[in-house]
Order: C-alpha cells, then sequence, then structure tokens
C-alpha cells in the first residue's frame, strides 16, 4: 500500500505536471529550432508569438462564449484555436514580410537576425499589452478536472490524490497530435521534404529547383502554428499574463539548445529534460521517503535538492551546463 | 554630415529637448532623466566596448547591474548585529567548500589526462558532494540569519563604509563574475553567447531574489546610505532659504533639485571619466587589435594573436563598466530591489541604446543611452497624448476609446521595438557610425 | 551546333576578372572536360554558366536560346543540371529522399528516373533508406550525381567530380560519366585529373590564366605534346 501511495505521490506531483510543461515547452522548443534551421537565426520574439497566439485564443473565446458557442465539458478555446492558428500565422507572415525578408535577401549575419527579434518581441510585446493590457486572462472555461483527487482516493483507497485536470489532458493530446502531424509533413510530403533540403543545404536546395520564398512561407505557417497552440495551451493551463512569454523564451531555448538546435526530435527531448529535471530537482522528498523507508529512517527537513524557488533557474542551469559540455546538445544539432 | 557635426547637432539637441522639459513639465522630472540618461550611457559604453569593439554579444547586463547594485549593500549597509556570530562565517566557509569541489573538477579537466568519461563521473560526484556538504552547513546558519528581526534585516548586512565606495567595488564585482562567466562562454558563438550570458543573468538574479542571507531578497534593502545631503538637511541651511527667495521656488522643490544636481555632478564625472579612458583604450593597439580580430577572425588567428585573452580582457572591463553603473543606479534608488531586475528594461534597453547610437562610437553610445532613456520615460504621456488625439472626434462613453486610452502607456514597447527596427533598417550604423580609424 | 555554349564570357569576383574571353561549348550527348592548372578560372567559367556568377561581358547560350541572364533555378527548369564540387548532397535527407528532391520540378518521371538512377548506382539502390551524410566520400558523389540526373537534365554540369574520392572509384566514377553520356545526356565538366577527364571526353578546353589555350577532341589534346608537357605532367 504504501509502495503504491508513494508511486501515486510521484505521478501526482512530477510525472502529470511534467509532462504537461514538458509538451508546452517542446512545442515552443519546436518553433524555434524550425526557424533556427530554415532562416538560420536564433528567434527571441517567439515567446511574443506564443503569447500573440493565446491572446487571439483568448479574445476569439470571449467572443465565442458571449455568443453561446461553447463546447462543454471542453474549454471553448479548443473551437477557436484553428481561428487563432489562422490569425497567429498571419501575423507571423507579415512581420516577414515587412522585416525578416530584408535581411534574408542581405544575406545578413545571423546576430544581426537575433537582434532584429529582439525588435519584434518588443513590437509585438507593445501590441499585445496594447490590444489586450497587461493584466491577468482567465479564459479557461468547462470542466476543471478529469480526475479528481478524491475521486481517485475513492475508488482506490489510497491516501495520496491523483489529480489531473482538463487542461493537462488536453495539453498532453493536443501536444501529441500536432507533433505527429509535424512529423508526417517533415518526413513524408514533399513539401516537407523540400523544407529539410533546404535546411540541409540551402545552394544545392537552390539549384534542385526549390523555391525558397515557398519553403520560408512554410516555415513561418508551421512557427505560427505551433506558437499559438503553444502559447495558447500554456496560457490555459497556468492562466494568461503577457509577462510571463517574455521570461518563457529563455526555457524554451533551453530546450532547443538541450536537445540540439535545429534537430526537432532533440526539441521535444529538450523540453522534457527541462521540465523533468526542473521538477525533480525541486520536489519535497520527504512524504516519498516516508512511504517507502520505516519511519524512523526518515530524515528530518523538506529534503529538497534546491528550493522551489529556484525551479525556473534551472533551466538556466541546465542550459549553462550544456553549452559547457556538449554545445550541440543531446541530438547532435547545429552548432549556432 | 560628417560624425563631428552630428554628434554637435545631437547633443545640442538633447541638451534643448531636456531644457524644454526642465522648462515646461519641471526642472525635477528633466533633472531625473537626465541622471537616468547618465547612467544608462555609462551602461552603453560598457556594451558599445564589447559589441562595438569586439563583437561580443553580451545580454547579461541586468546580471552586472545587479551585481553592482549588490555592492551596495556590502559596502554602504550597517553589519546586523549577531548575524556573524549566529554563522557567518559559516556561510562563508560552505560557499567556499563548494567553490573548491568546482575548482577541483576544472583542474581535473585541465591537468589530468583520464579518459573523458571517469573525468565527468568523478568531477560530477565532488560537485554533488561539494553541495550537499555546503548545505549541511549553511542551512542551519541562514535560517538563524533570516530569523533575525525578519522585517527589518534578516540579513548578514554589510560593512558599514562609504557608500561612494561601492562603485568602483561594483565594477570590481562584476568584473570578477564576468571573468569567469567569460572563461565559461566566450568560446561559444554570437548567438549561444548571447543565449548563455541572458541565462546566467537570471540566474544571478533568482540569487539574489532568493537567497534572503544576503541581500534580503525579495524583501528589498531600503534606506541605503547617500553620498549627497538630504533634502531635510538642506531646507534648513541658510544658503538654500537665500536662493530659494532669490528663485522665488519653493524650498521642498528646490532642495530635491539640489540633491539631484549632486547626482548629476557626480554621475557627469563618472561618464567622463569612463569616456577619456574608453576613448584611450579605442584608439590604442589594443584597440586597433579589437577590430581587427572582429573584422577577421581567421587572419586575426593566423597572425598568432590571443583571441581567447582578447575576448576575455574586453568582456571583463565591458562588464566593470556595467556593473559600475548598476552600483551608481542602486545609489541613486536608495534601495535595492532584486525583483526589479528585468532583462527587457535592462539588458534589451541598452541594448537598443547602443545599436541606435552607433556601434562602436562611444558619442554615440551616450547618445543613444541620453535619447532612448528620454523616449523610454516620455513615450508614455506621448503615447497617451498621441491616443487621445486620434480619439479625440469619439465620444467618451465609446468603449474603444476607454480601452485605448487605458493601454495607450503599452505604445511604449511598440514605439521602442519600431526605433530599433527602423534603425537597424535604414541606418545599421546608428546615429553616430562607427569612425573608420 | 553547341546544346550549351558560352561565348567570350569573362567574369570574376568584385573588380577581378578571373575568366577573360573564354568559349566553351559541349555539344548534344557528348562529353567536354575543361582542365588547365589550379587558378586557371575553371571553376569560375562553369559556375558562371551556370548563372551563379554574373558575367560581365559574353553571353550563354543553351539549346539555342540566350540564357545570359536567366537565374540558376530557371535553367534547371531548362533542362540543366549542375554538381558542385563540395556541399552537394542533402546530408541528413536519406539517400532516396536526395534523389527525390531532384524530381519536384517535374513529378511525373519519377520512378522511372529512380530506376534509372538506381540501375547506373546500384549500391545507392542497397542504401537508399540511410542518411546521404553517413555515406562515404564516393557513394556521395553517386548521391551528388543522382540527383542532378533526376530532373532528367538535356545537360548535366559536373565541377570536379572526382574530388576527394580514391583513385579506384574515380575510375568507377568515369565510366559512369561515359554511360550517362551515351544514354544521351550531355556532360560538361571541369576536371583537376586531365588526363582521365580527356580520355572520356569528345572535346577539351585546356584554360590558363582564365583564357582558352588550346581547343580539341579529348584524343587530341591528349597527343599534343605542348599540352602533355604543361598540364598532363609529360
Amino acid at each position: 500500500m504504501d509502495f503504491l501511495n508513494g508511486i501515486t505521490l510521484i505521478a501526482n506531483y512530477i510525472v502529470i505536471p511534467g509532462l504537461t510543461y514538458g509538451s508546452q515547452l517542446a512545442l515552443g522548443a519546436l518553433g524555434i529550432t524550425i526557424i533556427y534551421s530554415v532562416l538560420r537565426f536564433s528567434n527571441f520574439a517567439h515567446g511574443e508569438f506564443m503569447s500573440f497566439g493565446a491572446m487571439n485564443s483568448i479574445l476569439l473565446s470571449w467572443l465565442f462564449i458571449s455568443l453561446g458557442v461553447t463546447l462543454h465539458p471542453l474549454p471553448t478555446a479548443i473551437i477557436v484555436l484553428p481561428i487563432a492558428i489562422v490569425f497567429t500565422i498571419s501575423y507571423c507572415i507579415i512581420i516577414d514580410k515587412f522585416i525578416f525578408k530584408f535581411y534574408r535577401k542581405q544575406n545578413s549575419k545571423s546576430v544581426i537576425n537575433l537582434i532584429v527579434s529582439i525588435g519584434v518581441m518588443f513590437f509585438t510585446g507593445g501590441l499585445i499589452r496594447f490590444i489586450v493590457g497587461p493584466g491577468d486572462k482567465n479564459f479557461f472555461d468547462g470542466e476543471r478536472f478529469i480526475l479528481k483527487a478524491r475521486t481517485f482516493k475513492n475508488i482506490t483507497g489510497l491516501n495520496e490524490g491523483l489529480t489531473l485536470k482538463t487542461t493537462q489532458g488536453i495539453t498532453i493530446i493536443l501536444s501529441v497530435l500536432l507533433v505527429i502531424l509535424l512529423f508526417w509533413f517533415l518526413n513524408k510530403t514533399k513539401t516537407g521534404k523540400s523544407m529539410r533540403a533546404y535546411s540541409d543545404n540551402k545552394e544545392l536546395a537552390l539549384l534542385s529547383g526549390i523555391n525558397p520564398e515557398k519553403v520560408v512561407l512554410i516555415t513561418w505557417i508551421i512557427t505560427g502554428t505551433l506558437a499559438c497552440v503553444a502559447g495558447t495551451l500554456y496560457g490555459l493551463d497556468k492562466s494568461y499574463k503577457p509577462f510571463t512569454y517574455l521570461h518563457l523564451v529563455l526555457p524554451i531555448f533551453s530546450a532547443a539548445i538541450v536537445g540540439g538546435v535545429g534537430n526537432p526530435v532533440g526539441a521535444i527531448i529538450g523540453g522534457f529534460v527541462i521540465a523533468f529535471s526542473e521538477l525533480i530537482i525541486t520536489f519535497a522528498y520527504k512524504k516519498i521517503f516516508f512511504y517507502f523507508l520505516p519511519s524512523n529512517f526518515v530524515p528530518e527537513g523538506l529534503l529538497q535538492i534546491l528550493s522551489t524557488d529556484y525551479k525556473i533557474a534551472i533551466s538556466f542551469l541546465i542550459l549553462v551546463l550544456v553549452l559547457l559540455i556538449k554545445p550541440t546538445g543531446i541530438y547532435k544539432g547545429k552548432i549556432i | 554630415m560628417t560624425n563631428a557635426s552630428r554628434i554637435k547637432f545631437l547633443y545640442i539637441l538633447m541638451t534643448i529637448t531636456l531644457l524644454l522639459v526642465g522648462f515646461f513639465q519641471s526642472w525635477n522630472v528633466a533633472l531625473t532623466i537626465f541622471n537616468l540618461c547618465l547612467i544608462s550611457s555609462i551602461m552603453t559604453l560598457g556594451i558599445n566596448i564589447q559589441w562595438g569593439n569586439a563583437g561580443i554579444v553580451n545580454f547579461g547586463v541586468m546580471g552586472f547591474a545587479a551585481l553592482g547594485g549588490l555592492a551596495n549593500i556590502i559596502i554602504s549597509m550597517p553589519p546586523t548585529q549577531n548575524a556573524w556570530k549566529v554563522g557567518g562565517e559559516i556561510i562563508i566557509i560552505g560557499l567556499l567548500v563548494f567553490t573548491l569541489s568546482i575548482i577541483f573538477s576544472i583542474l581535473l579537466f585541465k591537468k589530468s589526462n583520464l579518459n573523458n568519461k571517469i573525468k565527468y563521473l568523478i568531477s560530477f560526484a565532488f560537485i554533488i558532494s561539494g553541495y550537499f556538504i555546503m548545505r549541511l552547513l549553511v542551512d542551519a546558519p541562514i535560517e538563524k540569519i533570516e530569523a533575525i528581526e525578519p522585517a527589518k534585516t534578516g540579513y548578514l548586512g554589510g560593512f558599514n563604509l562609504p557608500v561612494l565606495l561601492s562603485w568602483p567595488v561594483g565594477g570590481l564585482l562584476a568584473a570578477f563574475s564576468a571573468f569567469i562567466i567569460g572563461k565559461i562562454s566566450l568560446g561559444l558563438r554570437s548567438d549561444y553567447l548571447a543565449i548563455a550570458t541572458l541565462g546566467i543573468s537570471e540566474i544571478i538574479i533568482y540569487f539574489l531574489k532568493n537567497e534572503d542571507w544576503l541581500s534580503r531578497g525579495v524583501k528589498n534593502v531600503n534606506g541605503l546610505p547617500r553620498p549627497v545631503p538630504y533634502e531635510i538637511e538642506l531646507q534648513s541651511k541658510e544658503w538654500v532659504l537665500k536662493v530659494s527667495d532669490y528663485l522665488d521656488t519653493p524650498i521642498t522643490e528646490l532642495s530635491s533639485i539640489i540633491v539631484k544636481l549632486s547626482y548629476s555632478m557626480l554621475f557627469c564625472v563618472v561618464l567622463l571619466i569612463v569616456l577619456f579612458l574608453l576613448e584611450i583604450a579605442v584608439k590604442s593597439p589594443w584597440g586597433r587589435m579589437m577590430r581587427a580580430i572582429r573584422d577577421n577572425e581567421v587572419s586575426a588567428n593566423a597572425m598568432g594573436k590571443n583571441i581567447k585573452q582578447r575576448h576575455l580582457q574586453v568582456f571583463i572591463i565591458g562588464s566593470a563598466i556595467v556593473g559600475l553603473a548598476g552600483a551608481m543606479l542602486t545609489t541613486l534608488d536608495g534601495q535595492f530591489t532584486p525583483v526589479s531586475y528585468q532583462p527587457l528594461r535592462y539588458t534589451f534597453l541598452i541594448w537598443i541604446m547602443v545599436i541606435v547610437g552607433g556601434s562602436g562610437n562611444n558619442f554615440g553610445s551616450i547618445i543613444g543611452g541620453f535619447l532612448i532613456w528620454f523616449f523610454w520615460v516620455q513615450s508614455e504621456p506621448l503615447g497617451l497624448w498621441f491616443i487621445s488625439q486620434i480619439t479625440t472626434h469619439i465620444s467618451d462613453a465609446n468603449i474603444i476609446k476607454s480601452h485605448l486610452l487605458e493601454n495607450a502607456a503599452h505604445i511604449r514597447l511598440m514605439f521602442m521595438g519600431m526605433i530599433l527596427l527602423i534603425t537597424l533598417r535604414f541606418a545599421p550604423k546608428g546615429l553616430i557610425p562607427e569612425v573608420k580609424r | 551546333m553547341y546544346l550549351l555554349s558560352g561565348e567570350n564570357i569573362t567574369c570574376g569576383y568584385g573588380a577581378i576578372d578571373i575568366v577573360t574571353n573564354c568559349n566553351i561549348g559541349v555539344y548534344k550527348g557528348k562529353i567536354s572536360s575543361v582542365v588547365g592548372p589550379n587558378g586557371a578560372g575553371k571553376s569560375t567559367a562553369m559556375k558562371a554558366l551556370f548563372g551563379l556568377l554574373p558575367i560581365k561581358n559574353g553571353k550563354v547560350v543553351f539549346d539555342g536560346e540566350d540564357i545570359t541572364n536567366l537565374p540558376p533555378q530557371q535553367r534547371v527548369l531548362k533542362g540543366m543540371g549542375f554538381v558542385p564540387q563540395t556541399n552537394n548532397i542533402f546530408p541528413s535527407l536519406t539517400v532516396q529522399e536526395n534523389l527525390e528532391i531532384g524530381t519536384f520540378i517535374d513529378q511525373n518521371n519519377k520512378n522511372e528516373m529512380l530506376e534509372y538512377v538506381y540501375d547506373l548506382f546500384p549500391i545507392l539502390k542497397d542504401k537508399k533508406n540511410q542518411d546521404a551524410g553517413e555515406l562515404s566520400g564516393g557513394q556521395r558523389q553517386q548521391v551528388a550525381v543522382g540527383r542532378a540526373l533526376m530532373t532528367k537534365p538535356k545537360l548535366l554540369m559536373l565541377d570536379e567530380p572526382s574530388a576527394g574520392v580514391s583513385p579506384i572509384i574515380m575510375d568507377g566514377l568515369f565510366t559512369k560519366i561515359k554511360e550517362i553520356a551515351n544514354q544521351g545526356t550531355a556532360v560538361l565538366m571541369v576536371e583537376q585529373n586531365a588526363k582521365q577527364a580527356l580520355k572520356i571526353s569528345d572535346l577539351g578546353f585546356v584554360l590558363s590564366q582564365g583564357k582558352n589555350l588550346f581547343t580539341d577532341s579529348g584524343n587530341s589534346l591528349l597527343a599534343n605534346k605542348e599540352v602533355r608537357q604543361a598540364f598532363l605532367g609529360g
């Protein structure tokens, strides 16, 4: 019984949150990695693109709810997501057309593009705050839980509860679907293959008759989609505030770099490595020991490796370690 | 326009603008802006020597500025009674143990010729055990220190020395961490370096936010001593009263203007010294070599220049200048608030100043610091004015109008983004371009 | 009548002319080689013919049409295929994907062309699901040539196909090139290994310092005393 309690505890505090946060990071990191591998720069504006996508979902959700169109017990955000994606993609494409395209034509150094993306980050951040304001926005409606702690306890008779929030379930399912779709696209379709070819060897891709502008367009479509879904899921799960998305950029970069920049599989692995490290390092192990050890062996204190306050700092720490030890990441990515 | 006339034009324009603010808004506002402009331009100079001359992308401005701020606490605050007795030394010992375990691992990597896997294993074990020994040592004293009057102190305090000393010490603190950070990350290429320094600066801020025994964390350290007189003191001075009568200005306003002016003078002195030294450095063979390396790393390498060493030097110097400016900023604020360190306000805004002012030109950096800070402060009222102008014909009851007016302040982020993008597009060399030497 | 001809072309990087008043051509279904010492401007001329480098003077004619100002992508559509000297494959794509990229402009003959390339280079069929970046130098070169062939070009342009390939493999490669020409695709190549290249060439161009020095059939050039002494090592 104690054993099962311990397992439940781990599932509830590490596995489920880790899978959720990991999925959100992975989707974000995929966006960064794809932009890097095709357009060859680190896009600091990606966090704001996610925020922009989430904002679209929020505004549309409010509109749909006011019109009485909902999807109970699921949140309305699910219905509006496709429209929000279209808006986000359009924004990305407009930004590319008016800003990034110029530097692409000039063959600017990647660091110049990076600084340009900071300009875009400022602009987009301002635009978002101008439209919805800087405050907290809640747009979750529908049933809060798929599985409540008490229900779980009643069914199993365990001391520890297991909670699965609707947003967590949606995050994991949608991420899996989106990733499958993305990999199918990249590996099986003609356009996906030409995108990979372009990222592999731009000159040769041009010689093979691949249309660069089309590849760039597709890249932004994918990026916009990923950003919108990741941003919306994050906002649904943790509540939306424009400010938080700026701080999400760095964990996302960490995920992309840990996995190996330019490698989509790496981005996903990286997302989960970061998410689980954060949880494992800041988890208070006292209770686990309580279940797994005889009671007089349980040590004092919370048994945390690092205080919860440092949760996000862990992603930076991992980032720095990876850069030191293996800058190419777990899966051999391209060195920026 | 030549560079010299550009400098003249822009500096005069800036002076007039600040004077206009003085005449039309208030001298207090003008001086507040002016003081922060001075600090911003010192930070900008620090980043410019790295980016403009050596091509190093340092996104760790925020962290170095915060370390400078920390110097204020360590130097100028009185030591907390009993804090050292209950275990201040043990904390230091604990930190030393951890540091030694890291140093050992580094030496292991540098000196020994064991195979890599074993090296990783040993150093991992060493760092982990070093960490846990440190925790074992420091956890209890930290708890005790943080329990000493947590509402007022709850931290180690400082050395009760003159606050002006914290400026050079802030620079040194930043220089020391830049040495370590540089050793770690300068081998990385530009994008990675940017991300790494940004990450490290976030770690520094997290540390300052959460290690209450050192910096009181989110509880902030208030009431830092001042290098200039207090307003209250001034108000009772004979000569201040006379001037107040003569100028027909309320004494409260005048005293605060005098305080701000004193700060301005101190900052101006620092700015001029930094500028003077940097100009010498840039024109020296050292500076020429730095630019040679920036322009062609391969051939500089082939000529046997020690690029890593040079980059480390310039990284330390630039970061020290940022640390110095950070210390000045905290002194001006009179308090240390770790939460206020945001990458947007520090790192990225300073970078906009560098790019807009003109990478590689010190005079450009200064005007960049002034202009951007000025707009950063004034674009809020400007945005409000702009929105109310375009919505004058809409009735006040209109939801859209009230919403627009409510959020008009956020135009400033858009505004900053646009300034940066427009500069990069139409004047990529900035307002005052680098001088070809 | 040449299939492709560069007439009096002058080109270079920046203000410096590397190639001056050069004439290079290839007949339909035949092989032409451009040979010469290092720095003779062979590769530069080749790039100019494919439109990778602007031409300052002269003109390029393909299949009776003036294509001097046509961008490279358009030339691919017209029926020219180009294999660069380096970076000529997509390393993280599989062998088959590398070849498929070539058919993206015209999907119709995809399977037929795949079969043709696999017949020509049987080893590629065995490794079709392997990442091209993992292959050996010679195999990579085969992938590169195969990819260019997939567009079903009338003319295949090879920039130093034997660079970085071991001598035995090189022989095989030249045999394949001959085979390609026999199937009706003209080949224009730039080669460091002048002897072997001229052996299979119908036409040879010896360049030196950016100028035509000799132009003759491959065998005559091999027999030419002057050429032998100056460029073929006796």
